[in-house]
């Protein structure tokens, strides 16, 4: 009974595969889980859309939307319908092809990360050996994106979003993959699955996910800090900073092609966030002993829900950087960071079992955390804000 | 420490969240149509003319002196002024305005065209309103759209209407004291003999 529940979506797709002749069969099931996939997610970005606005509304002391339909839970019908009826505007001098092209590559190229991403107990569209691999590879690609979206506009303002959004994405890409590589290095292995598999143990009722040793929640903390880069999320918003850059690349979108580009930035937070379950959050994997028997997707997609939720909770407290403020602390503190992480989760490794390993990577993590930490704000005045004005 | 502030911002916004489900007094906003917030007494949105009395034509302050039209710095006002004239609240006869228009559209609040009337007749109205499905025949307003009554004026902005109204009031009495001095000296002259011619020098 448990069993059919956790697998309900497997046997789900097996039987309609069965349907059909032998030949067909295994195209018949690509093309079901693709669908599944291309069908689910943006169904969660619109509810997540009216679920993020009324979070913050309350995080603001509003009540958020709440005119259409019971508690404004149809305004993503409302924004669909709206977005479809615009106006889809191409500027004069807009490279007209790339720039219809801009926003269908994001989303294809966010949409082939969910391939990898093990979603429940032998629910994976791709169980590729080194899928983590092909999702970083895939995920640079929307940085081109971006960039042929800033491009092709012929508007400065796009254009100097679309350069901070390339320039800040390459300085977190770094920081993100060395954030990952510390769970390659323990794991052993780039496959998706064998890193779930890895975290899928238990003693005294607790898992081993890798969140809970100290170079794996050093190693979140830093993953976490760079998807919100990479993802464009407040505090990192620059490339589209409305109060300097209107909108950023998608300035000169309109209509339901920006309606993909928000589509595209939502499902890569989804993605993101799955990737980053899977690697440190234990993936489908319960988070006690005792609750094993509920269904693995349940517990994936909580974990995916609750990261979206720091996510908004994020957005709804921290206020913009300044692009120099952005790439001091990429260079001068998250990539240093990841980088003794390696060297932690090397220790970690080598250094057997037993309570010694716990205590001698938490000091190492903890010293460089507060050294770095002092070092960077020994500068910095926190106080009154002082004006000097011209003579 | 590093990240400090972060952890205590992260604290209150999470106090805000679950603070907004549990306590109605900490909701700022009101829900807008069913329920309004009364203005404050100085909000200003847009201006109207003021009337005395009960018919807006008669009463109208406004002169047609064109202050405002000259003053107003996105030129929204659009006044002819008339051929004849017509007494105004102390009695003298004045033009007034055949045409007074003004452009929702344009004007941008600045008040300066009440700053500069000299006769209390245009002041701002709170009246926010103000959108329609005409673009360009509803969003010009006529003076008699303009009009409002010296009570609405009252109602809407006590404090600065009852300035007004004693400014006016002793403009009232100094004029009709000016013209009770002058009509007491005028009939002073009349009433006095005329002065006696001085004897011509010389002799015949």
């Amino acid at each position: 009974m448990f069993e059919t529940a956790d697998q309900i979506f497997v046997l789900l797709k097996h039987w309609l595969v069965g349907l059909l002749p032998m030949a067909l069969q295994p195209v018949a099931g690509v093309v079901l889980s693709v669908a599944a996939i291309v069908c689910f997610f943006p169904a969660l970005f619109a509810l997540t859309t009216v679920f993020e606005r009324k979070g913050l509304g309350r995080i603001q002391n509003r009540i958020g939307p709440n005119r259409t339909g019971p508690f404004g839970i149809l305004q993503p019908v409302a924004d669909g319908i709206k977005s479809l009826t615009k106006e889809d505007i191409v500027p004069l001098s807009a490279d007209g092809a790339v720039h219809f092209l801009a926003p269908v590559v994001l989303v294809v190229a966010v949409f082939m990360g969910f391939a990898v991403l093990p979603m429940g107990r032998n629910m994976v569209l791709a169980d590729m050996d080194a899928g983590l691999l092909f999702y970083f590879a895939i995920g640079a690609s929307t940085e081109l994106s971006v960039f042929m979206a800033g491009w092709s506009s012929r508007n400065k303002y796009s254009l100097m979003g679309a350069m901070r959004a390339v320039a800040q994405m390459i300085s977190y890409e770094v920081a993100l993959l060395l954030s990952s590589v510390a769970v390659v290095m323990i794991s052993g292995s780039l496959s998706l699955t064998k890193i779930v598999e890895a975290q899928n143990h238990y003693s005294y009722g607790l898992p081993h996910w890798y969140i809970f040793t100290p170079w794996g929640l050093a190693g979140f903390v830093m993953y976490a800090i760079a998807t919100t880069a990479e993802t464009n999320r407040s505090p990192f918003d620059l490339p589209e900073g409305e109060s300097e850059l209107v909108a950023g690349y998608h300035t000169e979108y309109s209509g339901f092609k920006f309606a993909l580009f928000f589509l595209g930035e939502y499902l890569a937070m989804f993605s993101i966030s799955g990737l980053g379950t899977t690697l440190f959050l234990g993936g489908w994997t319960a988070p006690f002993s005792f609750l094993t028997w509920v269904p693995s997707w349940f517990w994936f997609f909580s974990k995916l829900m609750m990261s979206i939720f720091v996510f908004i909770w994020l957005r709804g407290t921290l206020p913009r950087l300044r692009q120099d403020q952005l790439m001091n602390f990429a260079w001068k503190f998250v990539l240093p960071m990841c980088l003794l992480n390696l060297l932690v989760a090397g220790l970690w490794r080598f250094m057997g079992d037993g309570w010694l390993r716990w205590v001698i990577c938490s000091a190492i993590l903890v010293a460089a955390y507060v050294g770095l930490g002092w070092e960077e704000m020994r500068r910095m005045h926190i106080g009154a804000r002082s004006y000097r004005y011209a003579e | 420490m590093l990240g400090e502030g972060i952890l205590k911002g992260l604290a209150e916004t999470a106090k805000n969240f679950a603070g907004s489900f549990v306590s109605a007094e900490r909701m700022t906003t009101v829900q807008y149509p069913e329920e309004r917030i009364p203005a404050a007494e100085a909000a200003r949105v847009f201006p109207f003319l003021v009337y005395d009395g009960a018919d807006w034509e008669a009463g109208m302050r406004c002169v047609a002196c064109q202050i405002c039209e000259k003053e107003c710095p996105p030129k929204c006002i659009y006044i002819e002024k008339s051929k004849d004239k017509k007494p105004d609240a102390l009695g003298k006869p004045q033009f007034y305005p055949a045409k007074f228009d003004i452009d929702v559209s344009v004007c941008m609040s600045c008040q300066i065209c009440v700053e500069v009337c000299p006769f209390e007749a245009i002041k701002m109205d709170n009246e926010f309103e103000l959108a329609t499905d005409d673009r360009f025949g509803g969003l010009l307003q006529d003076r008699k759209q303009l009009a409002k009554s010296n009570e609405y004026y009252h109602a809407i902005h006590p404090t600065e209407a009852a300035e007004v109204d004693a400014r006016l009031a002793a403009e009232k009495a100094k004029a009709a004291a000016d013209a009770a001095a002058k009509a007491a000296r005028s009939s002073a002259q009349a009433a006095a003999p005329a002065p006696a011619q001085k004897p011509s020098r010389g002799g015949v």
